[in-house]
């Protein structure tokens, strides 16, 4: 109980850095919110014109002064207003944030469904040439950028056999379950085969580590079965490092999936991100950092928590 | 087996692809939900819904499906009614009257009147609004409404452009009640063919046509518009026909339309251009048989065949049709590598010299490539490029300080070349920073090109324009690209344009 409250005590101390760091890095690069909405056109303006637009995307004011006045608002919860939907903040945050959650769990899903047996089955036939059949397989898996891979797949299904999800107008899971799953599904592939790869080579060699253990030694002398042995008493003892890795990749995804939401136009935190930076959206830049990071750290406590739950022997918080 | 299965599967839809397709939940060739809207994608959002405060090209394509100007353009770039009826210049030049249409209403079923276009140019010119195009109308003095269906502008010098400026969607005519509610931008109550029912950025708009449209009835009951940002994804719902009628900008990509069988693809010169700008405040730019020589050394039609596949042609500064000189009668546009040579030693710099050129990553999509090729012609000739590609607010921003030392751009074009090269080639020019080349030659021709109302006239000046700017070489000149839209072969009746303006798909049909 200690170390939880410990660990959410950071929280706001963390949530303050990342505040400052995503303030400061938005507003170095070069350009504005004046030259993202004109473009060229922008040295049209004359002084007064640009001022009265950068008084109205509020960027007239000194960044100290900016960044007080964007601190305040958080304090009342209030994370500001995007120039881009014309509406606060956290109201389109929380509009993108449900397809990215349900991509990172799809994607989780498919990475240990298969990820893990997979593993499981290369340890157990190490160094045959199945073995060598599932690390090849991974190898590939994890070394494809996942946008090759999302064009292979569309291309595949449009020139090939003529079919495609829906793409760009997309249904959220409580409106239409099966379209939202079929709009869904191959961007979690897509995603998944990755991540599956980088679970199933975890999860064999943290296998291999517990394989060659006393315990499980002394278990198969004890006459206990193969399947015993592997499930009952090696795996639960090779997931630590599975959810370490499930965590981490878990809380990447939640900050959106850029490339492959772009790809399968999917309306996601990771596109919505993207847009946001390319248009100088700096409020909305800087409150799904914020978001983001607190997901994150979320994550990240979670699976410190699911550490003491699949092994008692860790004690968190003590030294 | 396996290969006599792949290639039922790839001839069509057999029962694996349907079984595929149901394993998808995906209908293989969707029935269209209403069969008159038609289905639209782009890889580029509109960015906002202010008609007098855009300028992204997506942005002036949405709004110009929802407003109106003046007057309009048609393909051939002559000018044509839309809420004007008819216009006249007065003797002198310095008035311009407008007779308005008296069946031109808002979408809120308000008439069209003069006190709305006095209202909007007011708004345009109030340096408040922030009105880019707010440049092109300087020359308004005064506005008469001497009845409801007339407007005297007066003018405080001839000013043949503004005509033609006054047809951008940038000069839309929106409601006075609304310009005083200040909710321009927020609600979109225009006089044009579609009403926007939603817009949801980045993702979808949801256009439905206006049953009061003075222009007549629409040819479809709305259009659906879904962003598409990987225009691969657009060209495969095409495919699937998802689709029925799309934008594109990338070449590689749109090549690849004719090759399907039930898509049709559309393309038109655009006015728009690819230059080289090179920079001449800085050495040794500054020096003209430099800048010649690299014009000699740039073989325009390598720099169009290998970054653009040769979708497009080799251009002059002016790219308006009636108005282009013949690209051969151009100072250099027959790549000479030994006169280049010759120029450079001549100005001392025999062994070339070492200079970056800027450019924005997928803006235009050719850009990079553009980069390459010239760097390896300019490499002949000793010039060492270092190229540095960059994000397009990046690009923008050094572009707009005149920070480079040469810029791969893709410039707009407009349908008058004054109201084009104004903010460049001209003493007071807004642009002269990022021009950085002025000369009285120059600005005379173009102050002539303003106030000669005669066509035959205007050509010849233009045309001296077009000879000396390229022999004085401050920018090279390359090419102009095709705009590019695909469709389903059932759709029927769009015209493309040199503006790359989509106002025809108010009269597009969909056949069944």
């Amino acid at each position: 109980m200690n170390y939880l409250m410990r660990r959410l005590a950071t929280f706001p101390l963390v949530l303050i850095g990342v505040s400052v760091l995503v303030f400061v890095a938005i507003r170095m690069v070069p350009g504005d919110s004046i030259t993202a909405m004109l473009g060229t056109e922008a040295g049209l303006l004359t002084p007064a014109q640009r001022d009265a637009l950068a008084a109205y995307f509020g960027i007239d004011q000194p960044w100290f002064i900016q960044y007080w006045r964007w601190v305040l608002g958080l304090l009342h919860g209030n994370l500001g207003i995007s120039v881009t939907y014309g509406k606060p903040v956290l109201d389109v945050i929380l509009e993108r944030f449900p397809l990215t959650l349900e991509l990172a769990l799809l994607a989780m899903i498919i990475a240990l469904a298969v990820g893990m047996p997979a593993g499981v089955f290369a340890a157990t036939h190490n160094e045959k040439l199945s073995d060598l059949g599932v690390r090849v397989v991974a190898m590939i898996g994890q070394s494809t950028p996942n946008f090759v891979l999302a064009l292979l797949i569309i291309y595949t299904l449009s020139a090939g056999f003529g079919v495609l999800p829906t793409m760009g107008a997309f249904s959220p899971l409580w409106q239409d379950p099966l379209r939202n799953l079929s709009q869904l599904l191959l961007p979690a592939v897509t995603l998944g085969f990755a991540f599956a790869a980088s679970v199933t080579r975890i999860s064999r060699s943290a296998m291999l580590d517990v394989l060659s253990d006393d315990y499980v030694r002394t278990a198969r002398s004890k006459g206990a079965s193969n399947r015993t042995v592997i499930w009952r008493h090696a795996l639960p003892n090779a997931l630590i490092p599975v959810v370490t890795l499930s965590g981490i990749e878990f809380g990447y995804l939640l900050g959106g999936a850029v490339i492959v939401e772009q790809i399968y136009a999917l309306p996601g935190l990771g596109r919505m991100i993207l847009d946001a930076i390319l248009q100088r959206d700096y409020a909305l830049v800087q409150g799904s950092v914020l978001f983001i990071a607190f997901n994150f750290m979320i994550v990240n406590l979670l699976v410190d928590l699911a550490y003491v739950a699949l092994d008692p022997r860790i004690r968190l918080g003590e030294r | 087996m396996v290969q006599h299965l792949t290639k039922k599967l790839l001839s069509g839809m057999t029962l694996p692809g349907i079984a595929l397709a149901a394993m998808l939940g995906i209908a293989a060739v969707p029935a269209q939900a209403n069969a008159a809207t038609l289905r639209m994608a782009w890889s580029q959002d509109a960015t906002g819904l202010d008609p007098h405060k855009q300028t992204a090209f997506s942005s002036l394509r949405l709004l110009e499906l929802i407003y109106e100007p003046l007057v309009r353009l048609d393909a051939n770039l002559q000018i044509t009614p839309a809420i004007a009826d008819s216009w006249q210049f007065s003797a002198d030049g310095k008035e311009l009257t407008f007779k308005l249409n008296p069946k031109a209403k808002f979408q809120n079923g308000a008439a069209v009147t003069s006190a709305d276009v006095k209202a909007s140019f007011e708004r345009i010119l109030d340096e408040k609004t922030s009105a880019a195009a707010r440049a092109n109308f300087l020359s308004i003095a005064s506005i008469d409404t001497p009845d409801s269906a007339t407007v005297v502008f007066h003018l405080s010098q001839p000013d043949v452009p503004i005509l033609t400026a006054m047809s951008d969607i940038n000069a839309a005519i929106v409601p006075a009640s609304e310009i005083a509610a200040g909710s321009i931008g927020t609600t979109t109550i225009g006089s044009g063919p579609f009403k926007l029912e939603k817009w949801d950025p980045n993702s979808k708009e949801v256009l439905v046509a206006n049953k009061d449209w003075a222009g007549g009835a629409t040819g479809v009951d709305g259009i659906d518009i879904s962003v598409l940002p990987d225009e691969t994804a657009i060209l495969a719902a095409l495919r699937t026909k998802q689709v029925d009628f799309a934008l594109l900008n990338d070449p590689l990509v749109a090549t690849l339309v004719p090759k399907e069988a039930s898509l049709q693809l559309n393309r038109v010169p655009v006015l728009a251009y690819h230059v080289l700008q090179l920079n001449p405040s800085r050495k040794p730019m500054t020096e003209l048989k430099v800048r010649q020589a690299i014009s000699c050394a740039i073989d325009r039609q390598e720099v169009l065949d290998t970054a653009s596949l040769g979708e497009g042609k080799v251009t002059g500064p002016l790219t308006i049709p009636a108005l282009a000189t013949d690209p051969n009668q151009l100072f250099c546009y027959t790549r000479d590598v030994e006169k280049a040579k010759k120029l450079m030693a001549e100005t001392g710099y025999a062994d070339g010299f070492s200079a970056s050129v800027i450019g924005a990553t997928g803006e235009p999509p050719t850009a990079a490539a553009e980069a390459q090729v010239i760097q390896s012609q300019l490499a002949e000739i000793g010039v060492k490029l270092d190229i540095k590609m960059m994000e397009l607010n990046v690009y923008v921003d050094a572009w707009l300080k005149g920070d480079f030392d040469m810029a791969i751009a893709l410039n707009g074009g407009r349908a008058d070349p004054y109201t084009m090269y104004n903010r460049y080639w001209t003493k007071a020019g807004n642009l002269q920073k990022v021009a950085n080349y002025i000369d009285d030659t120059l600005d005379g021709l173009m102050q002539k090109g303003r106030t000669e109302t005669d066509p035959a006239a205007r050509k010849v000046i233009f045309g001296d324009f077009e000879k000396h700017i390229t022999e004085m070489s401050p920018w090279i000149w390359l090419y102009t690209s095709y705009s590019y839209t695909a469709q389903q072969k059932n759709v029927g009746g769009f015209v493309p344009v040199p503006t790359g303006s989509l106002f025809s798909l108010a009269k597009v049909t969909l056949q069944q």
